[in-house]
């Protein structure tokens, strides 16, 4: 168990380097920031003044390590755009895009689960047909255009929720939360949704799937033939074995919401990390965006990390075989 | 017939499909006494699994009774409502499965199973629960059984899940159990050790039993009584000393015929030429007239109807003493 942590972890560094050394250098190639910062008219020695200040005029390998260096410290540098600290920055819009990805999570996840479960129980049931229908529609429609529908429908013709930004929020220490004002979590609806969506209806498409697979074996026969109420067949015995397969896909996605968040924070105006990307990649605003993919790849690692955990709880055959691997 | 336990009356399962409905059991009839061990043996797709199912009530649709009756103790069970029909099973028929390997849920422990059979069927608490599954553990011989019962199915050998699932078909006293080829998918060395323990546990609990196999060995060893299906049809059901020794019908004959000679190194096995007939092209009369050697005319016209011929009933026009044609 230990030792399989050890390596994980060990694999989520090299992969959080790797992603650091490949966003750097994409975004080294991208444009001049110089030109954006200082304007077309500037003098050559502004710009060498500039390149110097920034530390622009190092070989390409000193500029990325002493990049490494200082993000291990929690230091990712000075935005090119705004002239404040990028960890600032960051720090200020993270708790937006945070509370907008948990909430789409949690609505994917349960709504998801439940509509999965569902729909592979009652096979024939009309509702069943009307979910797979939207569901489809669902997955094939991008995001932008949801987003923009539910705008038009609750906001510019029902009036009933906010088409943009976090409404009124509250500070708790260095975290801003929309969870506690009416107009805070009246703003989330909808991007939540929109955000949320798509991986509800994967997930849904997912666990209806793998329960009507599980719901065919032998072992939920043999459950039945024992006299097993229906609640202790489908909740008990084969909800959980639908849901083992599940996890791992779940977490990927659940963890690319994040990333997926871009587009419905532009839509939405929301103030999130995502937001602050877009407008950074218009001023090729590099230790930004740098910072903002680590950041994403982070996420990826820990949701990874935290699925390969989950997985020794559910299933006794995994613990098993760590235990005898170990010796 | 006023002893019977478990009565099967012209039973008929069928299938609904787009082009009519397939007939997979036609007009099957037995009766069972308790503590009686009934076989039931036919080629694969002869319909026999098909028959245990309608009789527990676990018809897969569009699998469906058509018709007869399912009479358990002189009450009907296939007419009863889904919720009556659960409680009947594992409480007053118990199953079990070919597969060990898949009939046991990966995820809980062979306890978790059987206390939750126990306590679903049995009003006791979690700890009588417990202690009646170390008790059955212990009966189908499973060693040290109060450690073994947090173990995981996978932790066992296939002959011991196999007898945890015997444990898990018996574990709330059931009048009746059926058992659906319980060791196809065994080692062959333990084989005979699951046939007599299931048998064993049945004769000391009064438990009648319905074994489905392809292994006449084992039903000239364990049966009672033994009913030879074919095609959907029961067509001989009688004792097994007189089924095994001297069948009747010309298609038991064929197939006790490829039973392995014990003493010969060499099986020896007569086929009988042709294959059975698929569901939507069962001929016309006797179903089996097509690949039987005596066949006469109105073999291929009539259905033949039971006869008692000594102590067997058999379906056929022609077997037997010599019949005078109209
Ligand atoms: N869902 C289904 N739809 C159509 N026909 C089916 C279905 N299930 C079973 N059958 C048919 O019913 C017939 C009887 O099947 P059954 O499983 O009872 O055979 P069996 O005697 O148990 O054979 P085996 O020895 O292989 O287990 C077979 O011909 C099979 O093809
Ligand atoms: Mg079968």
């Amino acid at each position: 168990m230990l030792a399989f942590l050890i390596r994980r972890v060990f694999q989520a560094v090299i992969v959080m380097l790797t992603v650091a050394f490949i966003s750097f250098s994409l975004f080294r190639f991208v444009g001049d920031p110089i030109s954006t910062m200082v304007g077309q008219d500037a003098t050559i020695a502004d710009r060498q003044a500039m390149a110097r200040e920034l530390g622009l005029d190092q070989p390409f390998i000193v500029q990325f390590w002493r990049f490494i260096a200082k993000a291990v410290q929690g230091e990712f540098g000075i935005s090119y755009r705004v002239g404040r600290p990028v960890m600032d920055l960051i720090q200020e819009r993270l708790p937006a895009t945070l509370e907008l990805a948990f909430c789409a999570a949690i609505f994917a996840l349960v709504f998801g689960i439940f509509f999965g479960v569902y729909t592979a129980l009652r096979r024939d049931s009309w509702l069943t047909k009307v979910v797979m229908t939207v569901s489809l529609i669902g997955v094939s429609l991008p995001t932008f255009l949801i987003g923009i529908g539910l705008i038009y429908l609750f906001s510019v013709e029902l009036k009933w929720l906010p088409s943009f930004g976090r409404g009124e929020t509250v500070k708790i220490g260095g975290w801003t939360t929309g969870f506690l004002t009416e107009s805070g979590l009246k703003s989330l609806i909808l991007p939540t949704i929109t955000l949320g969506l798509f991986q509800m209806t994967l997930i849904m498409r997912l666990v209806r799937s793998e329960m009507l697979e599980v719901l065919r074996t032998d072992y939920i026969k043999f459950a039945r033939a024992r006299g097993l109420s229906d609640r202790a067949v489908h909740f008990g015995h084969a909800l959980k074995n639908t849901l083992i397969p599940v996890i791992t896909i779940m977490g990927i996605k659940l963890g690319a919401l994040v990333a997926f968040a871009i587009i419905t924070e532009t839509v939405f105006q929301w103030p999130g990390v995502g937001f602050l990307f877009i407008s950074s990649v218009q001023s090729v605003d590099v230790p930004m965006m740098a910072s903002y993919l680590l950041l994403v790849a982070l996420f990826f690692v820990i949701v990874n990390l935290t699925v390969d955990l989950a997985y020794f709880a559910v299933d006794p055959r995994l613990r098993i075989s760590a235990v005898a691997t170990r010796g | 017939m006023g002893d019977a336990l478990l009565e099967v009356k012209d039973l008929v399962v069928e299938f609904k499909t787009r082009r009519g409905a397939l007939r997979a059991v036609d007009g099957v009839s037995f009766a069972l006494k308790p503590g009686e061990v009934l076989g039931l043996v036919g080629e694969s797709g002869a319909g026999k699994s098909l028959t245990g199912a309608a009789v527990i009530g676990l018809l897969e649709p569009p699998g469906h009774i058509a018709a007869g009756s399912v009479t358990l103790g002189g009450e009907r069970i296939d007419t009863l409502p889904r919720e009556a029909m659960r409680k009947v099973r594992g409480k007053r028929i118990g199953m079990v499965f070919q597969d060990p390997l898949t009939s046991l849920n990966p995820l809980y422990t062979v306890g978790e199973q059987l206390t939750e059979t126990i306590r679903t069927h049995l009003p006791v608490n979690q700890a009588e629960a417990r202690q009646r599954a170390i008790d059955l553990l212990n009966d189908v011989g499973i060693p040290a059984a109060s450690r073994r019962l947090d173990s995981y199915p996978h932790e066992f050998s296939g002959g011991m899940r196999q007898r945890v699932v015997i444990a898990l078909a018996l574990a709330a006293e059931p009048e009746v159990v059926i058992a659906d080829e319980p060791t196809t998918a065994l080692d062959v060395s333990v084989q005979a050790q699951i046939i007599s323990v299931l048998k064993n546990l049945c004769t000391e609990k009064g438990t009648a039993v319905i074994l489905v196999t392809h292994d006449m060995g084992v039903i000239a060893e364990t049966a009672d009584r033994v009913a030879v299906m074919y095609a959907g049809r029961i067509v001989e059901i009688g004792p097994v000393r007189d089924v095994i020794k001297q069948p009747v019908h010309p298609y038991t004959m064929g197939l006790m015929g490829s039973i392995p000679d014990p003493q010969g190194g060499a099986e020896r096995l007569v086929q009988i030429p042709g294959a059975m007939p698929r569901l939507n092209a069962i001929p016309v009369g006797c179903a089996f007239n097509p690949r039987c050697q005596m066949a006469i005319d109105r073999c291929r016209v009539e259905r033949p109807t039971m006869r008692r011929i000594g102590a067997t009933d058999v379906a056929c026009h022609v077997a037997g003493p010599a019949e005078t044609t109209p």
